[in-house]
């Protein structure tokens, strides 16, 4: 366990500098600020929109962007920059060479790709949250401040990094196992469209974990569709554990212990 | 024996990369493991680290079989394999802080090992603009910074400058007299290890050639008269009618294996009867390099 602690702190550590760590937070921080400016630009027209519906919209487009292109892309690129980071200054052959358990120095890595996906989903919830609460406090008018929706974002954010997992085992492995920058953007670029197209034309793409990202969002949007009009605060529930996560669960368990295993055999370079 | 390997062998899908080899690397030594590129030394290297699978034999480093104390046997050890492993984009002291995070290892011991390799002037500046020699002193006070008592290093003067090779060889002399290390250095270059090994290792196409102290490497390595005189061919002939025998001719000099002083003041004097003018005559010590490849080129 030790072990495994030290790795992860050291994960951090040499990754505070790079684009992979400062991507998760700058692309939430981004997108929701865009919005932000956005909303605030055309708050004379949003200014008698229910609350429920402002943040709806304003949470809906972020949640809209992410699900069908944004988010399996940054997956794909915090599997890449966790693994690149070794393959770039050739340290595999340091970190295997450590008095460290190569259980340790994997799951510590993989945990540390899966806390960066983790973090940017949260601070998407949190800025999402932070700025229509601001917009509300310099533009009266736009009622953000009538509903709360913290509840809510957080279980959709939940369902979606759930859904992302078996996504980001699949391509941690391909980022451990190809050096090259090619190999696991070029198949996670080609799976990521063939998952987008797949999940509203195929009954089995819940089977096929690129299309995870946009199944939950397709049945988020399903729920808020259900209850929407009843009365001015409106329960809205997610159903979290629907089957695309069962999914995506077992495939990021089979994953990461297989990886464990191809890691274990594999010849440090 | 700190480093004892039994019938060590590695493939590369069919190629047999590492034959067999039977290392003894006794405690206190300084070890040269000496072979041309492409011998096989990094592959052995990396099968010491447990970072390749034995296909076959054993590893006992410590006393202690590798399979089954990885963890406890490498936290003994420090290791320079191959280029540095360098974060390019930390500076030079976050690396080694990076690593001493690792491997529990106090702040303080990173200024030191800084100062040891004479990096402090540089310490705060990325790693990626470090010369090539600079990489090369960082990486060794990454494998010096756990205070090890095994140090494992494949050439570690890549890219360092005559100072450099010279501060790095003196160190190791130090490291081994003072604190009683063991070195276990890896070089394509005998005379780079000469002067420091107390024990070498001559691998060629994966199969150990010769091993045992220096001073055995020496005793292999016969002495010879070296004859500068004119006209070296005719003269040769001449020796060689006599029943010398001659080993190497060039334009000025013959080369005769020593055997006593009486025998060169005969050839001395033979050549001069016959009118060949000698213009030095000497016994020497065929260098080492010339024994080393001797030894991998006869293989």
């Amino acid at each position: 366990m030790k072990g495994f602690i030290l790795s992860f702190r050291s994960e951090f550590y040499k990754t505070r500098k790079t684009m992979g760590f400062w991507s998760s937070i700058l692309l939430p921080l981004l997108i929701c600020l865009l919005l932000f400016i956005g909303f605030f630009n055309h708050s004379d027209k949003l200014a008698h929109t229910p609350a429920l519906m402002l943040w709806i919209e304003f949470s809906g487009l972020i949640l809209a962007i992410m699900g069908s292109f944004i988010l399996p892309m940054l997956i794909i690129f915090i599997a890449y920059s966790v693994n690149n980071i070794e393959h770039k200054a050739d340290t595999w052959k340091s970190l295997f060479s450590l008095p460290i358990s190569k259980f340790s120095v994997y799951s510590a890595k993989y945990l540390y790709a899966v806390f960066l996906t983790f973090l940017c989903l949260m601070l998407f919830a949190l800025f999402t949250i932070g700025f229509g609460n601001l917009l509300s406090i310099i533009k009266p008018s736009l009622r953000f401040n009538e509903y709360r929706i913290e509840g809510l974002l957080a279980q959709v954010y939940l369902k979606l990094f759930l859904c992302s997992l078996g996504v980001l085992s699949i391509q941690f492995l391909l980022s451990l196992l190809f050096r090259d920058f090619l190999k696991p953007m070029g198949i996670g670029f080609v799976c990521a469209i063939t998952g987008d197209i797949l999940s509203g034309n195929w009954k089995y793409s819940y089977f096929f974990p690129y299309s995870h990202p946009m199944l939950a969002i397709s049945t988020i949007e399903n729920g808020v569709k259900n209850s929407h009009g009843k009365g001015p605060m409106p329960q809205i529930t997610v159903d979290i554990f629907t089957r695309e996560i069962f999914v995506s669960l077992a495939v990021a368990l089979v994953i990461f212990v297989g990886g464990y295993f191809i890691v274990l055999k594999k010849s440090v370079k | 024996m700190v480093i004892d390997t039994e019938g060590l062998s590695f493939n590369f899908g069919k190629q047999a990369v590492v034959k067999s080899l039977s290392l003894k690397v006794p405690e206190g030594s300084i070890y040269g493991f000496l072979g041309p590129n492409g011998a096989g030394k990094t592959t052995t290297i990396k099968l010491l680290m447990n970072l390749l699978k034995t296909d076959e034999g054993n590893i006992h480093i410590f006393g202690q079989g590798l399979k089954s104390n990885r963890v406890k046997i490498l936290s003994q050890i420090g290791s320079l394999i191959e280029q540095p492993a360098i974060y390019l984009h930390l500076s030079g002291k976050e690396n080694l802080l990076n690593r001493a995070l690792l491997l529990e290892i106090p702040a303080k011991r990173v200024d030191e090992m800084l100062d040891l390799v004479h990096l402090t002037g540089a310490a705060n500046k990325k790693a990626g603009q470090y010369s090539l020699g600079m990489k090369q002193r960082l990486g060794i006070a990454l494998a010096l910074l756990p205070d090890p008592k095994l140090l494992i290093l494949d050439e570690p003067t890549n890219g360092l400058d005559p100072n450099g090779i010279i501060e790095v060889r003196e160190l190791l002399l130090r490291l081994v007299k003072q604190q009683q290390k063991t070195v276990f250095i890896s070089s394509h270059l005998l005379a780079e290890v000469e002067r420091m090994a107390s024990h070498v290792g001559i691998i060629n196409n994966g199969e150990l050639l010769f091993q045992g102290s220096i001073n055995e490497l020496q005793a292999l390595n016969q002495p010879q008269v070296q004859i500068e005189a004119e006209n070296t061919v005719d003269a040769a002939n001449l020796l060689k009618r006599n029943d010398f025998t001659v080993t190497e001719v060039d334009d000025d000099h013959i080369f005769v294996p020593f055997t006593s002083k009486q025998k060169m003041g005969e050839i001395n004097s033979l050549l001069n009867k016959n009118g060949y003018t000698v213009y030095s005559i000497n016994k020497q010590q065929k260098d080492l390099e010339k024994l080393f490849l001797a030894i991998t080129q006869s293989a």
